[in-house]
Order: structure tokens, then sequence, then C-alpha cells
């Protein structure tokens, strides 16, 4: 018998109850739709973020202070203030660091930013002139403070289109005065918006001289610097500009063993690799998820099977009396629940998309769902599968029948 | 050629052996038209599986042209109903759901006759003289219609024994007739009968009668005795 003469059978099989076949595919469709639809969730989601990552700023390195040891013992991430400004400073020297770009402190906090009768919780990062091109910031209206505004601690502030939004009410801020902390700041500029949202919002922010956070806003901390943000001068050059901020700190600080070291460098591609892990178990748990609904799917189909060989346990007899072997009687049956999973399975795929089309319209904080063609694959392949593992039983049932018995059978 | 030699067939039912042939001898030899009777729980049914292939003896041997298939797998079985047997049954058994074409079809597939599969199940539908109820679903057929489509899909993969189980048993008397004269005009172009009835208007057609009672052989006959026979249906 010929795999095209089997696939002729099935078909007649299939439509002998189309109604059956229907509602048993419909398992297998929704399975599959929802396997393609939330790994897509998956994949859009772990995009946005590295999207997010970097608009951080283009070949970044953080460094963090070390921890913080009190009386021996380890305190949190990045606790210790080991970073000065003549760090930043020496960081910036391009004889000694040839691949740095730019450097650029951060001190930063949260507070309350009123304007009129609103009021605002935002963010705050003191820093200084160079903040725009190493954070991938761009100004959108008026201008960012400059050196001279860093060396007096003007009270100045540049913000976010979220703070605009907030505040403004539709009034345009440049040279308005908002108050920090109940001082008064003028607004010099306006950020042009990065995109992102939740944590991760990075147009909610006020930026001003970091001597000025010092001065008037971060009161308590003394002349701190939390992060220091060094842009290199190219991607290739991430490397060799990390190796050249660790000498310089080491040598600044005055420590000959790197192990020792009181600061740590992250760079843009760790985070973006620490990142993508985080969103690929999420892709992976949204899967698996969606793959139960997948197997109950199988077990209907299997189920359906039962009800046919034992529906057609005469049709079988009749087979085998005129030379059906017991293979052909398998593949029969196995030809069968594969056609009925693989049709399930490629509906499911038309409907996955067609949701994944459809969802970012119906809820907004989702990211747009990524659906790639090895998944699309995945998912029939797998749906085709599960057809075939569903479908053994019930066909070695029917294989397995004796004749006599099969024809008797009313 | 049907050599069989004390074959036995026992049934089990718990505890209990049940025997429903006790030693069989019979031969029939090629181009017969044989007639099995006997009443019902005589045996004559187990006796048609057994010769049909479709079920293994409990002792003794069953020779078809030569081959001992008192051994045979499964599989071989399948291959051997396929290519040497052709069954016709009481309730026709054709596959509901498949055009007459395509239930004549089916032994080719399992064949593996690809080519001419089409134009030998339309010769053998021609044969029966259906040639023009080819694509009638069984349903759409009578009585008389669905047995001689049955009686082609039997003869199309031109098996040397044609087995007729009561074959006229679902039919009125015009259509079992038409059958019987069907099958006695297959005989004379060569074909081995084995017909299991316990019509004697039936059995009339054929040459030579074989009777069972409790398992075993009684009388074996040729036809001429037994059509003069003025019998009483069981």
């Amino acid at each position: 018998m010929t795999i095209l003469e089997a696939l002729r059978l099935a078909m007649g099989g299939v439509v002998a109850n189309r109604l059956r076949s229907g509602l048993t595919m419909l398992g297998i469709l929704i399975g599959v739709a929802a396997v393609i639809l939330l790994v897509g969730v998956g994949n859009g989601a772990s995009a946005a973020v590295q999207q997010q990552i970097e608009a951080l700023g283009s070949n970044l390195l953080i460094i963090f202070p070390a921890n913080a040891k009190s009386g021996g013992i380890q305190q949190g991430f990045g606790t210790a203030s080991t970073l000065t400004m003549d760090d930043v400073r020496a960081l910036a020297d391009r004889q000694a660091a040839p691949d740095v770009a730019a450097a650029i402190p951060s001190a930063s906090g949260r507070l309350q930013v009123t304007f009129g009768n609103q009021n605002w919780n935002t963010s705050l990062t003191g820093t200084t002139q160079d903040f725009p091109s190493v954070r991938n910031y761009q100004v959108a209206s008026g201008q960012f403070f400059t050196g001279a505004d860093v060396g007096a601690a003007s009270k100045v502030a540049v913000i976010g289109q979220t703070v605009v939004d907030s505040l403004f009410n539709g009034a345009d801020p440049i040279g308005q005065v908002i108050k920090l902390n109940r001082q008064s700041f003028r607004v010099i500029g306006v950020f042009a918006s990065k995109g992102g949202s939740g944590f991760n919002n990075q147009d909610d922010v006020v930026v001003t001289p970091i001597t000025t956070a010092w001065n008037y806003l971060l009161g308590g901390r003394g002349r701190n610097v939390q992060q220091i943000y060094v842009a290199a001068r190219s991607a290739q050059s991430t490397q060799v500009a990390s190796d050249e901020v660790t000498q310089i700190l080491l040598d600044r600080h005055h420590i000959s063993d790197p192990a020792q070291a009181d600061f740590q460098i992250l760079s843009q591609q760790d985070i973006l690799s620490s990142a993508s892990q985080t969103t690929g178990i999420l892709t992976l748990m949204l899967g698996a998820i969606a793959g139960i609904s997948l197997v109950v799917g199988g077990i209907g189909i299997m189920n359906i099977m039962l009800v046919t060989v034992t529906e057609r346990t005469r049709e079988i007899g009749i087979r085998k009396a005129i030379g059906a072997r017991r293979r052909d009687i398998l593949t029969q049956f196995l030809i069968e629940s594969m056609f009925l999973a693989g049709v399930g399975g490629a509906l499911g795929i038309l409907v996955g998309i067609l949701a994944g089309r459809g969802l970012p319209a119906l809820v907004s904080a989702l990211p747009a769902p990524l659906i790639s063609l090895p998944s699309v694959l995945m998912a029939f392949g797998i749906s085709v599968g599960i057809g075939l593992f569903f479908g053994i039983y019930p066909a070695n049932r029917a294989a397995r029948l004796h004749p006599i018995e099969a024809l008797r059978y009313e | 050629m049907i050599r069989l030699e004390r074959l036995t067939k026992l049934y089990h039912m718990g505890d209990l052996e049940v025997p429903a042939l006790r030693g069989i001898d019979l031969e029939v030899g090629d181009g017969e038209f044989i007639a099995i009777m006997g009443p019902s729980g005589s045996g004559k049914s187990t006796l048609m599986n057994l010769i049909g292939c479709l079920d293994q003896p409990t002792a003794g041997r069953y020779i078809l042209d030569d081959v001992d298939v008192s051994g045979l797998t499964e599989d071989e079985l399948a291959w051997i109903r396929n290519r040497k047997i052709g069954f016709v049954f009481q309730s026709f058994n054709l596959i509901p759901r498949a055009t007459a074409l395509h239930n004549v079809e089916m032994p080719l597939i399992y064949a593996g006759e690809n080519q001419k599969r089409r134009d030998k199940a339309l010769a053998a539908l021609a044969s029966v003289g259906l040639q023009e109820r080819a694509q009638h679903m069984p349903s759409e057929l009578s009585g008389g219609q669905q047995q001689r489509v049955a009686i082609a899909r039997a003869l199309v993969t031109d098996p040397s024994i044609l087995l007729a189980d009561e074959p006229t048993g679902n039919l009125d008397s015009e259509s079992s007739l038409e059958i019987m004269r069907l099958l006695a005009e297959l005989n004379q172009q060569g074909r081995t009968i084995v017909l299991i009835t316990h019509e004697p208007d039936i059995a009339r057609f054929a040459h030579r009668i074989v009777r069972l009672r409790d398992g075993l052989v009684v009388s074996d006959q040729p036809q001429a005795i037994a059509a003069g026979a003025t019998e009483t249906a069981p």
C-alpha cells in the first residue's frame, strides 16, 4: 500500500465524520495556536528588553563600586562609595585610556517634582555635560547643560518626556521653573522620547549637573559617585576600553591584585546576555504552559481514534479477510491520526499568526509577538508527532484484531 | 487443490473445551464446485474459516496448493487470502463509505498492484455485469447488486478458490438464482468453488455435497444423487 493510498483512505475516514473530526482537530488547533502565540509573546518581550538595553547607550561600560564590607560582612551590590569625580576625570584622559570616548558620573535618587499644582515622583540623575552622548539621549527642545553649569552647580534641569506630560499639560516647559525637593530649578531642555515602559521607562527622568545634585538634592550622601558610565570608541573596542578602565582605577585606588578591586565593571553585553537568559526562560515557560494544551489535544485524538477503531471493527475484519496485513491496518490508522493532528496543527498555525497580529490592538501593554519561521515549523512538526504518538495505541489495537472476531462484530 | 487431514478445531470457553471440528478429512480438486451442508452447530462455519485461512486449526494439516498452511504466520496467511482465496459473505461485507469500484480495488491495494488497478477492478465489475454502477455507493445498490460487487471483489486478484458462505442468505429468490448462476458460470470457467449453505435449493448448483454433523463429515456425495433427493430443510 502506497502512502498516497493510505492518505486517501485516511481522508475518507476523516470526511466520514466531519463534526467529530473537526472537534478533534480543534483540540490540536488550540494547542498549536497557543504555543505559537505564547512563544511569540515571549520572543516579543525578549526583543523589547533587548531594545531597551541597547537604548541605554552605545558600547557602554558601567562601573559600580564594590560591595561594602561592614565588620567582615558583605553588603549589597554597589554599596561601597569608592568612586569619585577624580576617577571620572582620570578615565577621560585620552593618553591613559585611548579607547574611551567619554566617561560620565552618575549620582541618582528619587524625588518629588512639582510645577504649579501638579506633582510627580521621578528619578533624578546628577551627571556631567557628556551625558547625552554617552547615554544616547537626544535633546528635543532647548539644550543640555554645559561644563560651566557643572562647575557652577547651576540650578538647571533637563527633563524627560514622561515628566513633561505629567506636569505641563501641554504648556512649553522650556524656561519654566519647577520645584525639586521644594527648591526652584529652571528647565533648560527636554529629551526626545526613548520609549520603554514600567520599571524601565527611560523618559521618566530629571537630569541636573552632578554638583547641583550633591549640593541641593542628594543631601547626606556626600560627594559620592554611584556609577560611572563609560562609552567605548566602538563595539570592537569595548573589551580594550574595559581593560584600560580597570588599569586606571586599580592604579588610582592603589590596588595591585585585580581580585581585590573595589569596583566592578559591567558591560552592556553582560546586561544584554543576562537579560536574554531571563527572557529565554520566560519564553520557555510560556511555551511549556501552551504545550500542556497540545498534550490535551493529543489525548483527544487518541480518544477519537479509539472510538473510530471500535466503530470500524467490521471494516478492519473485511480488510484483513481480503489480504490486509497488520502493517497495512496500522499505517491506515496512524496516517488518519497524523492527518487529523497535521491539519489541526496547520490551522492552529494560521490562527496563532492571526491572533499574534491582533493581540497588540487588544492588549497594548504586551509587546508585539514575534512569530518566527522555525517556531512555526516546529509547532507543525510537533503536532504531527503528537498525532503519531497518540495514534500508535489505537492503531496497534486495530492491527491486532483477529479477522474472524472483527468480521463477527456488529 | 485443497487437502484437509484430520483437521481439528477446539474452542475454549472458560475451562470448557468445545470441539467444533473433530477430525475432518477432505480433498477438493481444482475446478470442483462443492457445497458444504449441515445444521447450525455442525462446524461448517469453522470449516469455512479454516479453509479461508482466517483461522488456524488446533490439530491436523491443511495443504493448499502443495503448501502446508497450518503453521504460517498471520501476515503469510493474509498474503494467501489476498492471492489464492476470494470471499463471498452472506452479509456482503462491502465497505459502506467506499464506491463499488473502490471496494473491488481494495484487494489489489493490499496486493501492491498500482498500475492496472483501476482497469482490473473495472474488468471484474464488468464480468458481474455492473460496470455502470462503478461509482455507486453500496447503499445505492440492491442486495443482489451488492453481492455481485462482492463477487467482483473476490475475483479481482484472480484467486483459484472462491469461498461462498451462505451467499444467498440475505437475498430474495430471484436474486439468489442470479447469484448462483453467476457462481456456476465462474465454475465453468475453471474456478474452484466452495459453497457453504443449509438450503438444498442452493446446494443443488454444486457438483458435490459434503454434509457435516457435530464436527465430522457424515456424507460426501456427487451432486446427481443429492439433486434428486427430496429433502426437508434442516
